[in-house]
């Protein structure tokens, strides 16, 4: 009679396992041929990449990894050196960046806009408005939930901004009607919709979104609510490892006819999501 | 919420005609996880099975030192790791960052200190009954750990599916070191958190309930194997 | 069934040279725990080959005594020679012990005995003949490929003292080896015992059983309360034993 598994089997069976996971699953890894570029959950969330990216691999060759994180986590990321590449929105903060000189250059790449989307019931009574900021200080005045991201990301600074002129700290009722959920946009909005509140979310985003319940567009067209999408190549001074010559490549493509081109072509439901306006090349 | 069971079945649909796309998450997940669970498991049986059997000073603070470990936070170590790995730390120059290889090496310190305090236990639970028979028969420290090992082996079994139940499931320090980049390191748990965080939660369940059901494929394999040796008394 | 032939092994060839582990000498042995002495200043001498049976009422420090021996208890105070040489690793290792409880590894009966040969550095080539051997000796050969644990607890021990005697020892220490078997498994257990005794193995056995230190014993030493109470020859100590305790021992009677 023997007895169950020897010292041979187990060893076997688990070096066949193995081998079978390894072989199965080809990791792309084309040796050294692809960029870093750090970017941002919204523009992720969008879709945009899966768009586009392909195209610029076939004409390259070169595979782009994306990690998406928020904006600020984006650019510090970058100053580490953690990425070839920046794609970011928010302006201010990537002039500092590159004045600090851990970026080469900003190229204004697409812009989209901000909307304020909330429950279909519009308990602030805000649905139509023209400006934001006036609609954000009914949203205090009526202390109706609203969602924000607070987590230092481009889309957070510009919900911030809207306050400021309005004239509001909301951040005194955080944690009230003011809801710091410090999290991507998508989390965020699943938040706002499971809280009935409202919330600033890009439009981008707000298409793809697959959780809308039963929410709405309450305010859009505003200025103030103009979101633009800047590109940088991070410093190869500063940090050696980074591949400048295939992330100046990516940087002319996407700035360049085809890559704009490939971003006005994105269309969830018909509608547009990305508008190109990248300056010409000199 | 009418949509969901739609989406849900739709989902499932996906799932039942292998979509490519799904295989390779559910590849890259496997392949992580398990090797990371065998590294982890070399480690953790030599160093329980050390801390049963040898005496040192320190000892003690050691053993405390794993079991706190075993409640390490994912993100922390996906923090740590990514702090090593990044290119302004000091392993920066092997470009580890953002590879599976980073998600494994996280995984790895994760899940060694429960692989090691579990096999320290079975291997002192074991001493207590071997260890005069095996000092009469003069085995040195060394050999009695390597006999405990083996003579424990179908009790380790349990050790090692703590680990691999602990990685599986984890997304903290995967989703930090590996960066969740589409066809390069985006597993299970990092796609669910991606589809959840678009909206698409019908999806990112149904991801859930395949993890799940590997997760109890894997339970159920080793734990028969687990049955069938204490038929000869091997358990 | 019990052969009498002795085992090959390379043990053999190199006992004149390492010199006779007997007599064996305790002098003023203690082992103090606690405040209380477990064992209590021993002065004993055994120089004869054959059967020591170590008896005494339970409590009385015979476990303990038959660890200090050997070695794998160290004691507070004392001395323990075994020929002439203190007690260390390599006295050890010429030695060999089985347990009241048998402790078997979770492998086969055959692998349990090469497990043994293995760490004695018996060649792989030879372990396997050797265990087979003592299996026999044992009346275990059909056993051989089964899991050692499925066995009886009559089996086991005799599986344990095979193990034991396959190492080819010069002492054998049994701590209470029959105390939870039916008769015929402590039949078979006593003869093989007498087998070893017959190829000149020391043996040295505790037992609480007075029967069994009859059938065994050459010279018994009696233990109360870790002293040494009497060191005598087997007919003369069960005729006449000297002490009360040991009288009121043999009477059946209970010995605080």
């Amino acid at each position: 009679m023997a007895g169950a598994f020897g010292r041979r089997d187990v060893l076997k069976l688990a070096l066949a396992a193995y081998a079978t996971l390894a072989l199965a699953v080809p990791v792309s890894r084309a040796a050294d041929n692809f960029i870093i570029v750090q970017s941002t959950t919204s523009t992720q969330n969008s879709g945009l990449f899966e768009h586009i990216l392909p195209l610029f691999t076939k004409k390259t060759g070169i595979e782009v990894r994306v990690v998406a994180v928020g904006t600020g986590q984006a650019l510090k990321n970058a100053q580490k050196g953690d990425g070839d590449v920046v794609l970011v929105h928010s302006q201010p903060d990537e002039e500092k960046f590159v004045a600090d000189g851990w970026g080469v250059k900003r190229y204004p790449v697409m812009y989209n806009d901000f909307i304020i989307v909330g429950p279909a019931t519009d308990p602030a009574k805000i649905a139509g408005m023209k400006q934001a900021p006036e609609a954000l200080k009914k949203i205090a005045e009526a202390q109706t939930p609203f969602a924000s991201r607070a987590d230092d990301s481009g889309t957070h600074k510009a919900e911030l901004k809207l306050w400021h002129e309005a004239g509001v700290d909301p951040k005194t009722s955080s944690g009230s009607w003011y809801l710091e959920t410090g999290s991507g946009m998508g989390a965020t909005l699943n938040i706002a919709v499971g809280k009935q509140a409202y919330a600033l979310t890009d439009r981008g985003t707000w298409l793809a979104f697959a959780n809308k319940g039963d929410f709405k567009v309450m305010v859009e067209g505003d200025n103030k609510l103009f979101n633009q999408y800047g590109v940088i190549l991070v410093n190869p001074a500063k940090h050696p490892n980074v591949k400048a010559e295939q992330g100046q490549a990516f940087i002319d493509w996407l700035t360049g006819p085809e890559g704009q081109a490939a971003i006005a072509n994105y269309k969830i439901d018909g509608q547009q999501l990305f508008f190109p306006n990248a300056r010409p090349q000199s | 919420m009418l949509g969901l069971s739609e989406a849900f079945r739709a989902a499932l649909w996906q799932i039942a005609t292998l979509d490519p796309q799904l295989i390779e998450i559910i590849g890259l997940s496997l392949k992580v996880t398990l090797t990371a669970v065998a590294i982890a498991t070399l480690i953790g049986f030599a160093l329980g099975g050390v801390l049963a059997v040898y005496r040192f000073p320190g000892r003690s603070a050691v053993a405390a030192l794993l079991n706190a470990l075993m409640g390490l936070p994912p993100v922390v170590a996906g923090l740590i790791v990514y702090l090593l790995l990044s290119n302004a730390g000091p392993l920066g120059v092997l470009k580890l960052l953002y590879t599976p290889e980073a998600m494994i090496i996280a995984q790895v310190i994760l899940v060694t200190p429960i692989v090691a305090a579990l096999t320290r236990q079975t291997c002192e639970d074991l001493l207590e009954e071997y260890r005069d028979q095996l000092r009469s028969l003069g085995a040195s420290s060394a050999e009695v750990v390597t006999t405990l090992l083996w003579d424990g082996r179908y009790r380790l079994i349990t050790a090692v599916l703590a680990g691999f139940g602990r990685a599986i499931a984890e997304v903290g320090a995967v989703m930090i070191v590996g960066g969740n980049i589409d066809h390069v390191t985006r597993t299970m748990t990092t796609a669910i958190a991606l589809e959840t965080s678009k909206g698409n939660i019908a999806l990112a369940l149904a991801l859930g309930m395949i993890l799940l059901a590997i997760a109890l494929v894997v339970n159920v394999a080793l734990m028969g194997i687990r049955r069938l040796a204490s038929q000869f008394a091997y358990a | 069934m019990l052969e009498q032939t002795r085992f090959l092994s390379p043990l053999d060839a190199a006992a004149p040279l390492l010199g006779s582990l007997l007599p064996l000498e305790l002098g003023g042995l203690s082992l103090e725990t606690g405040g209380r002495r477990l064992i209590d200043r021993i002065d004993l001498k055994v120089q004869e080959l054959g059967i020591t049976v170590i008896l005494g009422p339970n409590g009385a420090g015979k476990s303990l005594l038959l660890r200090l021996v050997h070695g794998l208890v160290a004691p507070t105070a004392g001395v323990i020679l075994w020929g002439g040489r203190p007690m260390n690793d390599q006295i050890r290792r010429r030695q060999a012990m089985v347990f009241q409880k048998p402790v078997l590894l979770r492998r086969t009966a055959a692998a349990n005995i090469t497990y043994a040969l293995g760490l004695r550095g018996i060649a792989r080539s030879e372990r396997n003949s050797l265990a087979l051997q003592a299996l026999e000796l044992a009346g275990l050969e059909r056993y051989a490929a089964t899991p050692a644990r499925v066995l009886s607890g009559g089996e086991q021990q005799r599986l344990c003292l095979a193990r034991a005697l396959s190492l080819d020892p010069e002492v054998l220490f049994l701590d209470e080896p029959t105390a939870s078997l039916d008769p015929a498994s402590t039949l078979a257990i006593e003869r093989l015992l007498i087998g070893a005794k017959q190829r000149g193995i020391k043996v040295i056995v505790v037992t609480h059983d007075v029967g069994q230190a009859q059938r065994l014993a050459q010279d018994v030493i009696f233990l109360h309360h870790g002293r040494l109470v009497e060191h005598q020859p087997a007919p003369r100590f069960f005729d006449q034993p000297e002490s009360d305790t040991a009288r009121a021992f043999m009477a059946g009677g209970l010995v605080l």
